[in-house]
Parts: structure tokens; C-alpha cells; sequence
């Protein structure tokens, strides 16, 4: 295409050329012709600007040369002489041969146009030194370069003069162009529209606030407004750059934007300040700034805020790789092993009792110590997603249901081992159906009792210690005491003049089987949930705990161990076996001597400061048989606000534990959740403190 | 339908570019050799827009916006200016007289794209 331009190009300079000899031979006759000068020029102009076009950027230099000499002729500063034709006709020949120009030939034109040019400039010197022979080089617009990459925030005021619709410009166009820079908001500023006597209607009486995130540089912008630069008055400020968004965590309140903008005094604002409410509600009360000065405040803060919250996850992608969870899996289970091997070491180590070798010991203890928190720190995820799928559940539900229903949640970034996020799916739904269902009341009832028409769950997650605490909390009618009470005698868990505590109460609905509900639906009634809940949540040796207040709502209260890979243990001992109960649920030990034994009367139960607490004898579980010590110590453990002692031989303390699977032989071994080597290379064996006591309140249950 | 645009340049090669390139953008293209004939192709045919250049025998450039923009019909007519001058006053003189905005000669095809999609959009 290029080619028929350049063809086309080299027709027309030939053209031109010839009507410039012709011209500057008259011209030698009647020198002071300006019609025929202006003529010249134009020839000259005409060939040079379309030479630049084409790529006749030799031709078009060359030109631009002689052509400056000709302005000053046409402004009169310069006479028409005889050697100025002659140097003006030899031009013309030197710009025909350019025109036939063939490559090898350059050099030579190279030269003859500098010594053509120079004898110009000696011609025309005596008044002033020549302008650069650099063709403006090209288009303003394009030719502000930008300097790529960065992101800035730039918060534009376009302000187009009245009768700016006279220089053909739509400014509708302008903003679009705008808007295709970068990520944008545009907010029309309407206070300067007059009354409508005074409305002329080809008069623009708007004006644009516009937020701007590009990474194409100022000038860009500027760039888009070069045309109608003195048609309006238009302000450019940086306000945001990627940069600048890590230093300050909040982007500016609205006040110092408006400000800062000049569409409110300071005083004022300080004024304003003392009242409580919305600031911008108060501005505009009080007529300092109109609605439309504070939307767009508004929309500045927002964008920002966006922006960089965009800009953080993008530096979250950046900085994190993709990597199969197997291989993590496998990377704990390797640093599960190396935490043994390195407790070996250390009883080794203490066993020769070497300095030197100590000192190793002591190294590598340290060194593991930091290899698993920063292993099992790879396989944390923030709990937020699951959080997000169950927005759509309450969504969903409360619809069918035909109640009003908004879920809150907090602490989404509470970050938690895979593994436990991925178990808890199940139970957190279960929990959040029963608010839903049982819960939270109809929009009506809830009205007659003066509740908000819409309910609310609010979940949150946080962390406590070694654990995660869960909460689901609902606004609705709160558990019956009295019908659960009532339920539990009819269903024979209980005596029908027992005194329970409300906490015992409310863990009956943990029973399987167990519904107070008195229709089914869909959702939940059928009393399958919540002993399922409770198997899940005991699987992740959480606990699961239950407050509510009639009339008021309920809280459920999951607590969860970070991590599944390893647990804080207590390491005891039963004649020759070593046995590991999981810390966190261990509230204290106890000594049990023979004679508290005869004063139970056959009792499995302890007197622990007033209190009586039913335990547990580990060494009869487990059949172990042997001689029992005339002191043995009880591990008082609490799960749901129930006590429940362990007895053991001794305690030897705590202990930090990576849980070995038992391997399929011994899956189905009750009371057993898994094993754990030792420093010394003996085998703990870990004891599954729910099961145990589910068996034996079973056994009791039959046999009691 | 396209938008008619109007390109006004005693150049051949230059009118024939710009009518090229706009024909590829898919307007329609009207090619007037100089102001005169401009006006008279102007009254005849509406146009959209107009690209003129400023140095041109007969009528030149600053006269033709200035005509276009006594007419009625046209005072809102967005016109571009080519000009190889990017010294101000010329600029100032187009834009006084009503010209919307201006290329700098040499341009590519894309710039002057860029500038009418600015302007008629």
C-alpha cells in the first residue's frame, strides 16, 4: 500500500516541482510578486509535507530548509534575488533526483544537500541563525510518550467553556476517550446550570469530575484534551499511584478531598466536623457543597479503594505458586518423620551427655521446630471461601423457607489447615440450616415480637491460641429448654426429676435421632444434623458448644485445632504403654489414691474441689492387665461443658506430636485415633477421648 | 450508516491517504482539492466532519473553517486542521477561527484515525 502512496507521492513532487521552476522563473522577472512567492511556497510546503508522510524524510528535511528561507521572503524580511532563484533552481533539481534517488547514491545526496543548505543559510544568516533542520518530528498527540507500567490515580476536572459546542468538540467523546485510558468514574457536576430563562440552548452548562487509573502517564491524558485546552479549564491532580498505596492503609476521608479540591473551606469543614452524623450528609445540609461535589468525593474514595484492593491481589497472584496438595501432603509427612527422628536425637544426645553432642541436638531441634510451623504454614487457607459459598445457601434457603434472611460474616482471612477447612464444610452447614430453619422466625413473627423483619446469622471466625473459634450466631427464636428437656425424659436420656444444668440440656440435641421439631422439611427436623455435626466436629478434635437465649437467638461455638498433622499431647503411662490425650482438652491432673477409691463406694466417680466428676479407667478400656500403682493420677478432661476423667499410671507431660496413621489393620480398633512415635522409638498410641466416652455413657446407658 | 468526513488538501497523495485510511475505518470520504471547492462540494453534500489542510491556493484553510462556520448548518461541525506548522500561531489562528483540532504533518494512518474518533467519534 505504502508503494502506490510513495508512487503517487513522486507523481505529484514531480508536478510540483515543475510548477515551482516555471514559478521562480517569473518570479526573476518580477522579484516582489507576492502572489507568485506565495505560490513557490506552497509548491515547497506541499512536497514537503507529504515527503514526511511517505518516508521521504531526506526530501522532506531538505525542503523544510529552503521553505524557512522562503518565509522570511514571503514576510518580507528577505529580498528575492537573482542568487536566490539560482540557488532555488538548483534545489529543485537536487529535490527531482532525490526523487529518482537509488540507495547506493545516498551518500552523495547526502552531501550536496548539506552544501545546498549551507549556501541557503549563508544567504539567509545575516539576519538569524536557522531553525533546526529536524522536521517537527511528528504528531503531538502520539508523541507524548508515557512512561509505562505504573499505575496512578489521577482525579481530572473538566470544565468546558459555555460555548465550547462552537469549535465542533463533543465533549461526550472526550470522556470516552477518557475512559478508555484506564479504569474510570465519571460524575457530572450539575450545579452550574442555570435557571431555564437563562438556558441557551446551544450553551454547555455541565461539568465532569472524573477518577482516572491508567498507566499511561499524564501526558496521555492531557493529550485527550490538547484540542480543547483553551475551551475549558481543566485541573489534573495525582492522587493514587501504586507507589504511594502502601504507605498510607486508608485513602483520604472525604472531607480532605473536597478540601483539597477547593469546593469547601477548611474552616468550614472543621465547622461541620464537631456535629455527628454522615459528613457529606451535614455539608449539604448546610449548603456548603452540593450533592454532586460530595458523590464525587465519593466515588474518588471508593475508586481508590478499589484499586487498591485490585493492586493487592494482584501482588497476592504474583507472589504465590500453584502446588498439588499431595506434594504438601507429602512435605508434612517428611517433616512429620523428621520431627521423630530429631526427638530421638535430643533423648540420645541427653542420654551420652556430651556437650558438643548437645549443641547439635539443640541446633536441630530448633531448626525442625521452625521447618514444621512453616511447613504446616503452607497448608493454611484463609477459612473466607467456604464463607462465601454459604451465602448462597442462606440465599437459597431462606427463599424457599419465605424467610428474610441476611448473612454477616467476619474474619474470612482466619486462616486454618486445609484439611480442617475442607472437613467443616459439611457441619457448617448443617449448623447454618438449623438457624435458618429453626432459628430464625418468619418476617411476621419476628415483627410482632418488634424484631428487625429480616433476620441475621452472623458467622465469624477468629483465632484463640493453638485453636480457631467458629461462631454462628443467629437473631431467632433461641432453643426451647423446656420441649428439649421434655424430648429427652420421653426418649429415656434422662431421669424426669434430674437437675441439669442449661448447658446439659442443650447437648441432648446432639443425641442421634434427636428433633423437637414438630413437622419436617426440607431443610432439617428429621433429626439426623446435629449428632452428625458433632461426629464431624469431634473427627477434627474441636468442640462444639452451645448458648442460647430464648426469644434472643443461639450461638453455636466451634473450636478447632489449627492443624490436623500435629497435636499438642499429654504423654502418660499405663503399666508399660504409652498413651497421648489430646491437650486441648485437658483441664487438669488429679491424683487418685486407694482410699478416694473406697470412699466412691464402687463409684467411678471423683471428688475434685466439690465437684463430682465421673472418669474413665484407661487400663480397663484398653484390658491392660498389671499391677495398678497405690497412686495413679486422673487427667480431668471438659468437652462440651461436661467433666470426664482419665485415669492413668503417671503423667509424664506434654509432648508435641505428629499423628501416624494406624494403617488399615487397626482402622476400625475403637478408642485409638492414631499412633505417634517416641524420642526413645517407643509407639504412643493416641487416645480418642469422644469415642471413649460415647461407649462408655452407652454402656451406662444399658447397664447403668 | 457511515459518517461522512470531507477531506480538503491540494496534495494528492496526502487526500488520497486520508481518504484511504478513513474508508478503512468505514466512513464515507468526499475529497475536495482545495477550500473553494470545499464550500462548493459542501453546500451540495452534508458532511460530518471535515479535514482540511491549511496551506492551499484558491481558499486556504483558515478561510474555508471560517466559511464553514458561517453557514448554519456547519457551526457545530467538527473540523480538523493538517498542518505541517506547529509553531502556535498558526494553530491559534485555526483554532480562533473555529477549528476543533489539527494533525501535525507527518502522521500515520492510526493517529489520524485516533483524532477523528476523538472528535465525530
Amino acid at each position: 500500500m505504502t508503494n502506490t502512496y510513495k508512487d503517487t507521492y513522486k507523481e505529484e513532487a514531480n508536478e510540483q516541482l515543475i510548477e515551482l521552476e516555471a514559478t521562480l522563473l517569473e518570479l526573476e522577472d518580477t522579484p516582489d510578486d507576492a502572489e507568485l512567492i506565495g505560490r513557490a511556497f506552497r509548491a515547497m510546503h506541499t512536497i514537503k509535507g507529504s515527503g514526511a508522510m511517505f518516508g521521504f524524510d531526506d526530501i522532506a528535511g531538505f525542503t523544510h530548509e529552503i521553505e524557512t528561507v522562503y518565509d522570511k521572503v514571503r514576510d518580507g524580511s528577505l529580498k528575492v534575488t537573482n542568487e536566490l532563484i539560482n540557488l532555488t533552481l538548483m534545489a529543485k533539481d537536487h529535490i527531482k533526483s532525490m526523487l529518482d534517488e537509488t540507495p547506493q547514491d545516498k551518500d552523495t545526496f547526502t552531501q550536496s544537500s548539506a552544501e545546498i543548505v549551507a549556501a541557503f543559510k549563508r544567504l539567509s544568516s545575516k539576519e538569524e541563525p536557522s531553525i533546526s533542520p529536524r522536521m517537527p518530528s511528528s504528531f503531538e498527540q502520539a508523541s507524548s510518550s508515557q512512561t509505562e507500567g505504573e499505575n496512578i490515580t489521577y482525579r481530572i476536572r473538566f470544565k468546558p467553556s459555555h460555548d465550547i459546542f462552537l469549535t465542533g468538540t463533543n465533549p461526550i467523546l472526550l470522556l470516552d476517550e477518557i475512559s478508555s485510558l484506564g479504569e474510570s468514574k465519571i460524575i457530572a457536576q450539575l450545579d452550574d446550570i442555570p435557571t431555564l430563562d437563562n438556558i441557551n440552548a446551544e450553551n454547555i452548562y455541565i461539568y465532569w469530575d472524573i477518577i482516572l487509573t491508567t498507566d499511561r502517564g499524564i501526558n496521555a491524558i492531557k493529550d485527550v484534551f490538547i484540542f480543547v485546552e483553551d475551551f475549558c479549564d481543566l485541573s489534573i491532580n495525582i492522587i493514587d499511584s501504586d507507589k504511594a498505596s502502601g504507605e498510607h492503609d486508608e485513602y483520604k476521608k472525604i472531607g480532605e478531598i473536597l478540601v483539597e479540591k477547593g469546593d469547601i473551606k477548611k474552616e468550614d469543614l472543621q465547622k461541620v466536623l464537631t456535629e455527628k452524623k454522615y459528613l457529606g450528609e451535614i455539608l449539604v445540609d448546610k449548603g456548603l457543597v452540593t450533592p454532586d461535589k460530595v458523590e464525587s468525593a465519593l466515588v474518588e474514595q471508593e475508586h481508590i479503594r478499589k484499586e487498591r484492593d485490585r493492586l493487592r491481589s494482584k501482588e497476592e497472584i504474583q507472589t504465590s505458586i500453584k502446588v498439588p496438595a499431595d506434594k504438601l501432603d507429602m512435605l508434612v509427612n517428611l517433616v512429620g518423620e523428621l520431627v521423630t527422628v530429631q526427638a530421638r536425637l535430643t533423648q540420645t544426645a541427653s542420654d551420652y551427655n556430651m556437650a558438643e553432642l548437645n549443641a547439635i541436638a539443640e541446633e536441630v531441634e530448633r531448626l525442625t521446630g521452625e521447618l514444621r510451623d512453616t511447613t504446616l504454614n503452607i497448608r493454611m487457607l484463609p477459612i473466607g471461601t467456604t464463607f462465601g459459598r454459604f451465602k448462597r445457601l442462606v440465599r437459597d434457603l431462606s427463599h424457599e423457607l419465605g424467610k428474610e434472611i441476611e448473612l454477616t460474616t467476619e474474619g474470612a482471612d482466619t486462616e486454618l489447615d486445609k484439611t480442617v477447612i475442607e472437613k467443616l464444610n459439611d457441619p457448617l452447614v448443617h449448623l447454618i440450616r438449623n438457624s435458618i430453619d429453626h432459628g430464625i422466625e418468619p418476617p411476621d413473627v419476628r415483627k410482632a415480637q418488634g424484631k428487625p423483619k429480616t433476620g441475621n446469622i452472623h458467622l465469624s471466625a477468629v483465632h484463640s491460641g493453638g485453636n480457631v473459634i467458629i461462631r454462628i450466631k443467629d437473631d431467632g427464636k433461641g432453643l426451647d429448654k423446656d420441649a428439649i428437656l421434655a424430648k429427652a425424659i420421653e426418649k429415656g436420656l434422662v431421669a424426669h426429676n434430674a437437675e441439669l444444668s442449661e448447658k446439659e440440656v442443650f447437648s441432648f440435641i446432639f443425641h442421634p435421632g434427636f428433633s423437637t421439631a414438630k413437622e419436617v422439611t426440607s431443610v432439617s427436623g428429621r433429626g439426623v444434623g446435629m449428632d452428625v455435626v458433632k461426629k464431624a466436629i469431634d473427627m477434627l478434635r474441636g468442640t462444639i458448644d452451645i448458648e442460647s437465649i430464648r426469644g434472643k437467638g443461639t450461638t453455636i461455638t466451634v473450636t478447632l485445632p489449627l492443624t490436623l498433622a500435629i497435636v499438642e499431647g499429654l504423654l502418660v503411662t499405663i503399666d508399660k504403654n504409652y498413651f497421648v490425650l489430646p491437650l486441648s482438652i485437658v483441664e487438669e491432673c488429679v491424683e487418685l489414691t486407694q482410699k478416694d477409691v473406697e470412699k466412691a463406694h464402687g463409684k467411678n466417680i471423683a471428688c475434685i474441689r466439690d465437684e463430682l466428676v465421673p472418669y474413665i479407667r484407661l487400663r480397663n478400656e484398653f484390658g491392660i492387665s498389671g499391677e495398678r500403682p497405690p497412686i495413679e493420677q486422673i487427667v480431668v478432661t471438659g468437652r462440651n461443658g461436661e467433666k470426664v476423667g482419665f485415669v492413668v499410671d503417671s503423667v509424664i507431660g506434654e509432648h508435641q506430636t505428629v499423628i501416624k496413621n494406624l494403617g488399615k489393620f487397626y482402622k476400625d480398633v475403637e478408642g485409638i485415633s492414631g499412633a505417634t512415635i517416641l524420642g526413645d522409638g517407643n509407639i504412643a498410641l493416641i487416645v480418642d477421648v469422644p469415642k471413649i466416652t460415647r461407649n462408655v455413657e452407652l454402656v451406662e446407658a444399658v447397664f447403668g | 450508516m457511515g459518517k461522512t468526513i470531507m477531506t480538503v488538501d491540494d496534495s494528492t497523495s496526502v487526500r488520497q491517504m486520508v481518504s484511504f485510511t478513513l474508508k478503512g475505518a468505514g466512513y464515507e470520504v468526499i475529497e475536495a482539492i482545495d477550500g473553494k471547492d470545499a464550500l462548493s462540494k459542501l453546500e451540495k453534500n452534508p458532511v460530518n466532519m471535515v479535514i482540511t489542510d491549511l496551506n492551499m491556493p484558491n481558499l486556504d484553510g483558515i478561510g474555508l473553517i471560517k466559511q464553514i462556520r458561517a453557514n448554519a448548518a456547519y457551526r457545530f461541525l467538527p473540523i480538523i486542521m493538517l498542518t505541517t506548522e506547529s509553531q502556535e500561531s498558526k494553530k491559534q489562528e485555526g483554532k480562533q477561527a473555529g477549528a476543533t483540532g489539527w494533525i501535525i504533518k507527518p502522521f500515520k494512518p492510526e493517529q489520524l484515525i485516533a483524532v477523528v474518533k476523538r472528535v465525530l467519534g
